[in-house]
């Protein structure tokens, strides 16, 4: 057999690595949603936000597990596959990674079971503590990888000695230029992420009518959130893309289907069939001047297109131009929704139109879907360079038999399916139990020993409950 | 000190706290089979559902700290050793998301057992083998890349060995956590890994020796053995003690529960230390030292604040998370 260990190889940790992000784009918004819950809790009292802590707290423990497995195959593969670029860039990317085990992993992992497990152990304060350490240690753990990832994109505060890196300015690595601009907008991404999730579970009880007010508070606060998330986000898109355009040219005429090599009244493509052959695109459909415009911010504003460098410098073109279009899509499909439900919301009418709710339950996994497209936009883009401009991705390579990569690759993908179906069968599941009952947390709070009117609360909400919707809550233990 | 010492240090810290933690944590995996009676196995996995994340945690650290204070060890090893840590990775998936998807099953619970013991049993052996196979080196004249050196009679030798000795960890744990049934079992299947585990340790020492031709230097030239002498003559007596205790329990008066276990990875920290005197400066055997692999002072100056501050306060809050869960696993209350 004639199998590329090249191809193989990158196929395999472009596997592996979006498998993995998929959990920690749930996990750093849920855990921040649910440090809020928690905290209004204490303040208020309020039992629904205790409830909503409780719930969403299973699907997190879930989500993050799955991220824990997937993300230790990654911290070995640099070195398995990619053995040469370990070697060359060990002393950059080796104590960034340090860094994140020593101040965000071990402070998730040991404040982790004393947020799972410890609700009667410790105190309601402690608690709540550990629940923002396990909070922070997501957003240290985003900001070290990624201040890895970026120095990739986009590296200064280097030297090379005898073809290997090494720093001169730690902080010029650190504080790359493109770090900033995709740190805030991966942890916004992150944010709404976990919002839409949420807001897609309340949304589906609502048209189902099960578990009312715990959906009308969870999907209430959820609008909110990304009233306020998606036009920041778009926002920071736009800066970060600005931001590609002075630093890597190249991916963003891919980006935008620019193929000249100095294109003024770059058009806004809606639709187009970048077509790597012929350099050009095919069937092109764009809105003429609002691409410099936008890039430019002036009418006729010059951008460099793709044929400014040759063939074997561009990375794959249709690939990163329909991810970006996904990504933003989605993004304005949020935006989208977030503005119907502010009028709806004036209109009273935010649980009940039913148009409405499936759009926001259709919604569920869609953050999930741009931040894996935003992904290949950054890392498709960002070849065939592994170090922008310095190293290319074909000479870091492990040189394995083929044939055991292609096995690895195998198993990964045997797995991984077996996973994600196992995941999503366990997620509906806790779905489909739905939130603890008034009973289980009053007999929760017992356990916390809770102030007096906070158990009255949940007593006189536990009967209205049975009043309001005259159906049999479902009654069932926490397991 | 010099720097390049300081960081093998910290890799040797960070291996030796994977080992014991992990290993206990793994061990129950590999005694699994041994506990089918009833609420057994709720008891096994609840022992240990708050602290496996973070104790696997540390090999991500050995890793890292590998891979930022000795790249090139670290690119070396991992891809010699291509197809064992794969297996040990694929081993660690399945008994990690075991602990999630357990307890929220019903009708695949035992796809479940399965997928954490046989996992955990797995990835033990791989890390046994992985040492074997690091203590032989690669043999001259072959491609680290392309061949199955690493699977030899020693390597495997060496990875039922650890199977035993994480199995031992576990089974001092258990006596520690438990009341009654459970830690009457534990006490009787410590005994016969108490014992399984010396005579391995026995077997791969005089196996090394024989085989290892630095490594016998290293241990009998000139006074070498006398200076060395404590290392197997401690270990012997701390075995006896840890019998002792575990079997004191059958008499039916039970003291100092939490002693095995501390004995049992004074054992580990032992054969370690023995590992590490015979290996000394290497990283990779007759190949590459730490000196030669070290990354430029830039990047381990950096580190070093790191190192300093956050290792002492991660094993503080460590120790504070085991203290929250201190005392039987019956006596834990209702999980999340
Ligand atoms: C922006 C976020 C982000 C990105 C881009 C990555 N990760 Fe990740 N990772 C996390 C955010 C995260 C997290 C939120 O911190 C996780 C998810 C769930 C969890 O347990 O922590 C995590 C877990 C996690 C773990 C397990 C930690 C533990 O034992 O507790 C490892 C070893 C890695 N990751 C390694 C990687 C590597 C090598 C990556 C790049 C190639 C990577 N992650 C990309
Ligand atoms: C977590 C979100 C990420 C996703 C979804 C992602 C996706 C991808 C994809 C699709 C490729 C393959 C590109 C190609 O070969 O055409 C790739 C390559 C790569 N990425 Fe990422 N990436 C992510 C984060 C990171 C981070 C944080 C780092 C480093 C710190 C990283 C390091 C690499 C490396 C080393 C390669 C080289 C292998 C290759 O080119 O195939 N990635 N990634
Ligand atoms: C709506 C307008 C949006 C714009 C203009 C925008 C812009 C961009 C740009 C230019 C990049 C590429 C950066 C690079 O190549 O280095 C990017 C990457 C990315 N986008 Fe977006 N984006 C938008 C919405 C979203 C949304 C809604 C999400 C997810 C919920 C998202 C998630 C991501 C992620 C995860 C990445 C990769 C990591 C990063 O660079 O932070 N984006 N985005």
């Amino acid at each position: 057999m004639d199998l590329d260990v090249a191809i193989l190889s990158r196929i395999q940790f472009a596997f592996t690595v979006s498998f993995h992000i998929i959990f920690p784009s749930i996990t750093i918004g849920l855990a921040t949603l649910i440090a809020i819950w928690e905290g209004l809790w204490l303040k208020t009292h309020n039992p629904y936000y205790l409830q909503l802590a409780k719930f969403w707290i299973k699907p997190f423990a879930i989500t993050f597990g799955m991220g824990v497995v997937s993300g230790i195959v990654l911290s070995y593969e640099f070195g398995t596959n990619f053995s040469k670029f370990s070697e060359m860039t060990g002393a950059v990317i080796g104590p960034l990674m340090a860094y994140e085990v020593l101040t965000a992993f071990f402070m998730e992992a040991g404040f982790l079971g004393v947020m799972l497990f410890g609700w009667q152990r410790v105190g309601r304060k402690l608690h709540f503590f550990s629940t923002i350490v396990v909070m922070v240690g997501t957003w240290i753990s985003a900001f070290w990888i990624i201040v890895a990832n970026s120095w990739m994109q986009t590296p200064t505060g280097h030297k090379i000695v005898d073809g290997k890196f090494e720093v001169e300015s730690w902080m010029a690595v650190i504080f790359n230029p493109s770090m900033p601009y995709r740190f805030t907008h991966m942890v916004v991404a992150s944010f709404i992420t976990a919002t839409f999730v949420v807001a897609g579970i309340c949304a589906y009880y609502l048209l189902k009518k099960k578990h009312i007010p715990f959906a009308k508070k969870g999907l209430s606060m959820c609008m909110w959130f990304a009233l306020v998330l998606t036009p920041l986000q778009a926002w920071i898109g736009d800066m970060h893309g600005l931001n590609v355009k002075e630093h890597q040219p190249t991916k963003l005429a891919a980006m935008e289907g620019i193929w000249p090599a100095q294109e003024e009244n770059v058009p806004l493509l809606l639709f187009a069939m970048p077509n790597m052959k012929t350099e050009s695109n095919d069937y092109e459909l764009g809105i003429p001047n609002l691409g410099s415009l936008i890039l430019t911010h002036s009418w006729d504003g010059a951008v460099q297109g793709l044929k400014a460098v040759p063939p074997e410098d561009r990375p794959n073109v249709p690939l990163v131009f329909w991810s970006f279009r996904v990504m933003v899509g989605i993004g304005f499909g949020m935006m989208g929704i977030a503005a119907l439900a502010l009028l709806l919301r004036r209109k009273g009418r935010l649980y009940e139109n039913k148009a409405f709710l499936s759009l926001v339950t259709l919604f569920t996994p869609m953050g999930v879907i741009a931040v894996l497209a935003g992904w290949y936009v950054v890392e498709i883009g960002r070849q065939p360079w592994i170090v922008y401009n310095l190293v290319r991705t074909s000479e870091i390579v492990s040189p394995l038999p083929a044939e055991r990569v292609l096995f690895t690759l195998t198993m990964f993908v045997i797995i991984y399916t077996l996973l994600i179906g196992v995941y999503l069968y366990f997620m509906g599941k806790l779905i489909k139990k739905g939130p603890p009952s008034m009973e289980a947390l009053e007999q929760q709070l017992i356990g916390m020993k809770a102030p007096g009117y906070a158990l009255a609360w949940v007593k006189t909400l536990q009967s209205k409950e049975s009043h309001l919707h005259n159906q049999p809550t479902i009654v069932q233990g926490d397991k | 000190m010099d720097l390049a010492l300081f960081y093998f240090l910290v890799l040797g810290f960070a291996i030796f706290m994977y080992v014991l933690l992990d290993g206990f944590d793994l061990g129950i995996g590999i005694l699994y089979p041994w506990f089918n009676q009833e609420g057994e196995r709720d008891h096994l996995m609840r022992s240990i559902s708050h602290v496996w994340d973070g104790n696997e945690t540390w090999l991500v650290f050995g890793g890292v700290v590998l891979f930022a204070a000795f790249p090139a060890a670290y690119a070396g090893i991992t891809s010699t050793f291509y197809l064992p840590i794969m297996l040990m990775l694929f081993a660690l998936i399945f008994r990690g998301v075991a602990f999630e998807y357990r307890f929220k099953s019903d009708t695949s619970r035992p796809y479940w057992d399965l997928a954490f013991s046989a996992g955990s049993a797995i990835a033990a052996f791989c890390q046994g083998m992985l040492l074997g196979s690091i203590v032989q080196g690669v043999p001259a004249g072959v491609d680290s890349l392309s061949s199955l050196h690493w699977l030899t009679p020693f390597s495997i030798l060496t990875g039922f060995s650890v199977m035993a000795g994480y199995a031992l960890l576990a089974a001092c744990y258990l006596f520690m956590k438990s009341r009654g049934r459970i830690q009457e079992h534990a006490a009787k299947l410590g005994k016969q890994l108490l014992l399984i585990t010396i005579l391995a340790m026995v077997i791969v020492s005089l196996w090394t020796v024989a085989t290892q031709i630095d490594i016998r230097q290293r241990w009998f030239s000139g006074l070498n053995f006398l200076w060395l002498s404590p290392l197997p003559i401690i270990t012997l007596v701390v075995a006896v003690l840890a019998w002792r205790d575990l079997n004191r329990h059958s008499n039916d008066v039970v003291h100092h529960e939490g002693r095995p276990f501390w004995y049992a990875a004074t054992l580990f920290l032992l054969g370690f230390a023995g590992l590490v005197v015979g290996l000394f400066p290497y990283l990779i055997p007759r190949q590459l030292t730490y000196m030669e692999a070290a990354s430029p002072d830039s990047s381990l100056l950096f580190l070093l604040p790191g190192i300093c501050i956050f290792v002492p306060l991660i094993c503080a809050y460590t120790l504070w998370g085991y203290r929250v869960f201190a005392g039987k696993v019956e006596d834990y209350q209702e999980g999340y």
